[in-house]
């Protein structure tokens, strides 16, 4: 029985605003009173030709809002709802949705199309609605043209939202046959045309038997280029699309075609309009990725087994390849640095160029070198900034032997065009290629660097000057200074940076006051710089450092007294008042670790301390994170000190560790909590109880965001070391969560590279968690109530030992977990570690092992085995 | 302008915000000290048993009984806090490694079984210091816990580097003696790698480490700018007649000052130890007898002592041993207080034993020490330098042990067999 919804759906749209709630207030009430009824409506309205568009299209919409939610709990719940209705309402909702594709309204099609995929993304995996796929193909040749376009689009759409294993191959056949058969030149409707071309980029990833198939492969890949050249500029995109998705998906399959797609990608580069000639750089940019990330993969000397051979095209396409990139710099658009999200050819072009100089190195260096000096001096500024454009490309991936040379040469060039050039674009791209030149030039790790102490007094009073310049030009002269002082962090005493600490700061600090600050990010790229020239302080320019604190904290002090400001200011306050906490966390660790100046800097601490507890009064995400990070950074400065702080603090800790929305500041909150058991010890005892019990509820909740469960666990360590016996009436608590965790993650089979990262991060943190626990029991007379679980702590090692999956941290921690078992419950597990099989065989291992950390550790824990057996 | 798709960065924007390198610093320092205060309670845990204070020195007890006498004793002693130690700063520091250093008593008769149970090697002359790597630098502390260098070394952590492997904190610990003439620093043994403790590691266990780690490292490189000096390690010798003939007169590349015995079975222990031994002659060392305040030596035995409240004069020994005692008067006299540390010279050389305890008999005061001297005199020290003056231990006396030793072997392995 459906309802009638068509007045309702169309006043939750009205301009209205009463009428538009009261809308709303009546579709959420007539779901919670019957949901199977409120769907059916739904479907009904979408499919119904007589009902307006308006309505049709929200219908179609809450529907697919039933189906489907970005929070992986949310859907999962979704899914399951959907799944659990009654069959004749799920059969009569797919009807209406299938019938729908017969409508002549473009966008009733397209929304069912969608709705549908959500469907089947519920459905095929668990083997439901097994048909679906065949009826769409069933008469794919005999319907009308918007019928097998809105087909199409369907099975694009599935094929996006379901995994490619719960299709069988003869499914995925049919699929493809369809798909390339509508992208085929012979198709005569460019709307059939384009949405094949859509659905082939998401069918894809279901092609891989084709694509091993040269017979196959060959078809789709002939369809696919002669798509390329379609006169519908919205089939060229697509279809350069589908090839950027080819290039990474099936590169090893690529070599039979790479002339004829040189030849295709260089003419739309030259002559297509820009989304297409976006694509075909994008299909460079791509096969960059992939033969950079297998380079890399012969380099890594521990693995050196990439699956994947490479076939050197970037290499083998360079003398044509680089010429055509070079030419797209010269296609800079006037305003293009003015605005952030820009994206054009020349963008496009300078950043495949810099991939290429990654994946190729040296050989790029004669390929662009005539260009530059070819242009460098044109009286047409956009000469000049391609030129140094290209050159700034460059600079990461050929050696720094190579690049020395030309540097030496070319930086009294870029010092005098950042002062003098009259082109805002050439200042920008130069003051840019700078710090691209500080970045990969200069530092520790360079062995001669090209910056001396003679020119660096020169190019710091030319950036400092260009900190003046408009804001684009000024922003990047801040973030050159970011990379020269980054340089400099491991200098120690001698850095040439010393003597102009004072202007450094004097003028970044008047950059950060601009009244065009929040122009281009010039106000945050200046304090990232202030950051890195205090992270590369040392003994003697400490005292400077110290008289910065009391300027950051007035500039706290004032966005915190700050009253009656309107939305767009209430927005930048939050952004200044994150760059000012980033800044104190920053001046905070390095004063603390430099052995002269922390007790100077605990003068300023209850100040500073006050200050960030009325910053915790405002609601802003960023602003939260900031400020618990400089916490942290005080916690561990001040040492047991920061226990008169934890009476007023401790209500925001705990407003941290309760925030799922944002769980970036719940995890930055659980890592605090390990900084204040390091710093408090015993003294954090009060707390504990209050601490331990929202951890428990955090691990127990579906809500909270995975990522946070690792560290929550590693956290119930710290908090044992830090209160030793104490923890014991926790343990009844926390074990059985390490237990059932241990299990889970012992178990686990990782289907993919970021399943296995994360089972091994719940690993490594359920371990620390077992360390913590066992070293604070450690010569407690209740280390008797360890006992019992060591059984397991055994097993769950012995387990991931059997998987072979670990990595070298987990490893590392495994190896100390044995010892601290054997160190701490000593002859009481003698026994139940002889019998262990990881206990011999994962040290025995491990032993020989490459990294010392490990080797190390698995020696460690042998001897404190040995003791704990012996004894 | 369309933006760029989403995989894409444009190559003239940043990477990774600053924001995001604070939260990721912030991560890894947390994980570093996480794992720092791990490694700490491990190391820490394993060495409560020898780092608390000196053990009492009673020169005729068996060393492998002392050994085990000394460790039940320390456990319940608690004047001294390892846990917190580790987390000292500035004085404090100086004060805890002044305490850390095993230091050899003076060896005034021959031990037994020293062919079988000790090590021997010829000291290198100069500066005894604790060696710290940790943090990218690289510490050494005298025996009076005052810095003689900060220098970056190849030792791990020791210097400021990209390559570092593991948490940078984590510390290693030498013992070792800094040689002026070649500027190197002779490793005389190894108390901490990498954050694990040696100290609760035999003498056997700790070379074999030494010797194996230490040459991974690239500490024993010639001196370059990120190495400043030089370590190496010195040739120890099984202490049978060949090994002891090696140290005494076999050639080195230092200036020997003496011979040093290890016991082989000794954990590494703070303080004044038996199980670990000095012996020298005027063949092997060019400083037997002590000197004064001005280099001299003295026509009469000169011995630092400690004043005690009662006007008692002690050596550092733990308990320390009244050796003999001033006046009130003259205490005031001499501006001295409670705890000074005051030369005095022997009247009478001979040698008196009042109840069990070596008695000095009238003492001569010369004056206050300067203040570098952190410690007064060890008694076996004070027995040494006598002995030295009349009836010295001779180089003859140790082979003879050594010899006799071996040749009674079996009536000791009897002996053992019967006991059992």
């Amino acid at each position: 029985m459906a309802l009638e919804v068509t007045q309702i759906l169309l006043n939750a749209q009205s301009i209205d605003a009463a009428t538009r709630n009261h809308a709303e207030e009546s579709l959420k009430q007539i779901q919670e009173q019957n949901l199977p009824a409120f769907l059916l409506s739904l479907s009904a309205e979408l499919a119904n030709n007589n009902k307006p568009i308006e309505s049709r299209k929200l219908a179609g919409l809450i529907l697919k809002n039933a189906l489907d939610a970005k929070e992986l709990h949310r859907k999962n719940d979704l899914a399951q709802r959907w799944l659990s209705l009654d069959l004749a309402t799920k059969t009569q909702i797919k009807t209406s949705l299938l019938q729908t594709f017969s409508s002549p309204v473009s966008d009733a099609r397209s929304t069912a199309a969608q709705v549908i995929a959500k469907v089947a993304g519920i459905e095929l995996p668990h083997n439901q609605w097994p048909e679906l796929i065949g009826s769409l193909l069933s008469n794919i040749h005999q319907v009308e043209t918007h019928v097998k376009q809105a087909t199409l689009e369907t099975l694009g759409y599935v094929c996006e939202e379901v995994d490619p294993q719960v299709v069988d191959q003869e499914q995925v056949n049919r699929i493809l046959t369809a798909v390339v058969q509508g992208m085929n030149a012979t198709e005569t409707s460019s709307d059939v045309r384009l949405a094949a071309t859509r659905a082939l980029y998401n069918a894809l990833g279901f092609a891989q038997a084709n694509f091993t198939n040269d017979m196959e492969r060959d078809y789709i890949m002939r369809v696919v280029c002669e798509a390329t050249q379609s006169s519908d500029v919205k089939i060229r995109q697509a279809a350069f699309e589908c090839l950027v998705a080819i290039s990474s998906t099936y590169y090893e399959k690529l070599a039979p075609y790479m002339q004829d797609i040189f030849n295709i990608t260089s003419k739309a580069v030259r002559e297509d309009e820009e989304p297409v000639a976006l694509q075909a750089i994008e299909f460079w940019s791509s096969i960059c990725d992939e033969e950079i990330d297998i380079l890399d993969d012969y380099r890594s000397e521990y693995t050196g087994d990439s699956d994947v051979p490479c076939f050197y095209f970037i290499k083998q396409a360079l003398p044509a390849l680089v010429p055509m990139l070079l030419e797209t710099l010269l296609k800079q658009e006037e305003d293009q640095d003015q605005d952030e999200g820009a994206w054009n050819i020349a963008m496009a072009g300078g950043t495949c160029l810099g991939l290429v100089a990654r994946t190729v190195g040296d050989e790029i260096v004669p390929l662009v070198m005539p260009f530059i000096e070819e242009n460098i001096s044109k009286p047409d500024w956009r000469g000049r900034e391609a030129a140094t454009y290209a050159f700034g490309s460059i600079l990461d991936g050929p050696s720094p032997g190579k690049l020395a040379p030309i540097v030496n040469v070319a930086l009294n060039f870029m010092l005098a065009a950042l002062s003098r050039d009259p082109n805002n674009h050439v200042k920008d791209t130069t003051a840019w290629t700078l710090g691209r030149i500080f970045e990969f030039l200069h530092g520790a790790a360079v062995e001669t660097s090209v910056i001396t102490q003679e020119n660096c007094q020169q190019i710091l009073t030319v950036l400092l000057q260009s900190m003046k310049d408009v804001p684009n030009v000024a922003e990047k002269a801040c973030g050159a200074l970011y990379f020269l002082a980054q340089g400099y962090e491991d200098e120690g005493s001698v850095s040439p940076l010393t003597p102009f600490f004072q202007d450094i700061f004097q003028m970044l600090l008047f950059v950060t006051h601009r009244e065009d600050a929040t122009e281009s990010n010039l106000r945050t790229s200046a304090y990232e710089a202030l950051n890195e020239v205090v992270r590369c302080s040392n003994d003697e320019t400490a005292p400077i450092v110290m008289q910065l604190i009391p300027v950051i904290m007035l500039e706290l002090h004032q966005t915190v007294e700050a009253q009656k400001l309107t939305s767009d200011e209430r927005d930048k306050q939050n952004d200044l008042q994150g760059l000012l906490c980033g800044c104190l966390q920053v001046i905070i660790q390095k004063m603390g670790s430099i052995e002269g100046s922390k007790y100077a800097f605990m003068q300023y601490a209850d100040q500073i301390m006050d200050l960030l507890l009325k910053v915790f009064a405002s609601r802003n995400a960023t602003v939260h994170e900031e400020a618990m990070l400089a916490i942290g950074a005080l916690a561990y400065t001040a040492g047991p000190n920061f226990a008169k702080y934890m009476p007023q603090f401790y209500q925001y800790l705990e407003m941290g560790l309760q925030n799922f929305e944002e769980y970036q500041i719940c995890a930055i909150t659980v890592g605090v909590v390990g900084d204040l058991c390091r710093a408090l010890e015993d003294k954090i005892l009060p707390y504990c109880d209050g601490i331990m019990t929202q951890l428990l509820k955090n691990l127990s909740s579906n809500q909270l965001h995975r990522s946070v469960k690792p560290p929550i666990f590693s956290c119930f360590g710290d908090i044992a070391l830090a209160i030793g016996e104490n923890f014991e009436k926790y343990l009844v608590y926390a074990m059985p969560m390490l237990q059932s965790a241990a299990e889970l993650s012992a178990h686990a089979v990782s289907q993919d590279d970021e399943m296995l990262e994360y089972t091994n991060q719940l690993r490594n943190g359920i371990l620390e968690a077992y360390s913590g626990i066992l070293q604070g029991f450690k010569s407690s007379p209740k280390t008797q109530a360890l006992v019992p679980y060591a059984a397991h702590v055994l097993q769950f090692i012995d387990t991931m030992y059997g998987g072979r999956e670990m990595d070298d941290a987990v490893m590392k921690s495994a190896l100390g977990v044995l010892g601290d078992l054997a160190d701490t419950l000593g002859s009481h597990v003698g026994p139940l570690i002889s019998q262990s099989s990881s206990s011999k065989d994962l040290i025995e291992e491990c032993m020989v092992y490459d990294d010392p950390l490990i080797r190390e550790s698995a020696e460690w824990a042998k001897l404190a085995i040995n003791r704990a057996v012996s004894g | 302008m369309a933006p760029p798709p989403d995989h894409r960065r444009p190559i003239k924007r940043a990477a990774i915000s600053d924001q995001q390198r604070r939260r990721e610093v912030a991560l890894r320092l947390q994980a570093d000290r996480r794992s720092d205060a791990q490694n700490r309670a491990r190391q820490l845990a394993s060495s409560v048993l020898s780092l608390g204070p000196e053990p009492a020195t009673e020169p005729e007890v068996e060393p492998e009984q002392e050994m085990s006498e000394a460790s039940g004793q320390l456990a319940g002693r608690s004047d001294f806090d390892p846990v917190r130690a580790a987390r000292l700063r500035g004085p404090e520091v100086r004060k805890w490694f002044a305490r850390q250093l095993m230091l050899p008593e003076w060896m005034v008769d021959v031990p037994p079984s020293l062919d079988r149970d000790w090590y021997v090697f010829p000291r290198p002359s100069g500066k005894r210091c604790f060696v710290v790597s940790s943090n990218g630098t690289t510490i050494s502390r005298l025996r009076n816990g005052s810095i003689l260098h900060r220098f970056p070394s190849n030792l791990p952590n020791g210097a400021r580097a990209k390559d570092v492997s593991g948490p940078a904190s984590s510390y290693s610990i030498l013992d070792c003696i800094f040689h002026e003439p070649d500027e190197t620093y002779y490793v005389i043994d190894m108390v901490c790698w990498r954050g694990y403790s040696l100290y609760d590691c035999t003498a056997e266990f700790r070379f074999f480490w030494l010797n194996s780690k230490l040459s991974e490292t690239g500490a024993s490189d010639p001196p370059s700018q990120y190495h400043r000096y030089r370590f190496n390690v010195v040739q120890i010798y099984e202490c049978n007649l060949a090994g002891l003939q090696a140290s005494y007169s076999g050639q080195v590349p230092y200036v020997k000052d003496g011979l040093l015995f290890f016991n082989k079975h000794a954990h590494y222990q703070a303080g004044n130890t038996p199980l670990a031994l000095v012996w020298k002659d005027n063949v092997c060392s060019q400083y037997v007898l002590d000197t004064d305040s001005k280099g001299q030596i003295p026509s009469q035995q000169q011995v630092v002592l400690e004043l005690q409240n009662d006007g008692n004069l002690t050596t550092s020994d733990d308990p320390p041993v009244a050796l003999g005692s001033l006046s009130r008067d003259l205490i005031a006299q001499s501006g001295l207080r409670v705890g000074n540390l005051v030369r005095v010279a022997i009247k009478d050389e001979r040698m008196r034993l009042v109840d069990g305890k070596l008695d000095l008999g009238e003492l001569q005061l010369v004056g206050k020490t300067n203040h570098s001297r952190a410690f007064a005199d060890t008694y076996s020290k004070v027995l040494f330098q006598h002995a030295a003056r009349h009836a010295p231990l001779r180089i003859e006396d140790l082979v003879a042990s050594i010899q006799s030793n071996s040749s009674m072997d079996n009536s000791q392995a009897l002996d053992v067999e019967m006991e059992g």
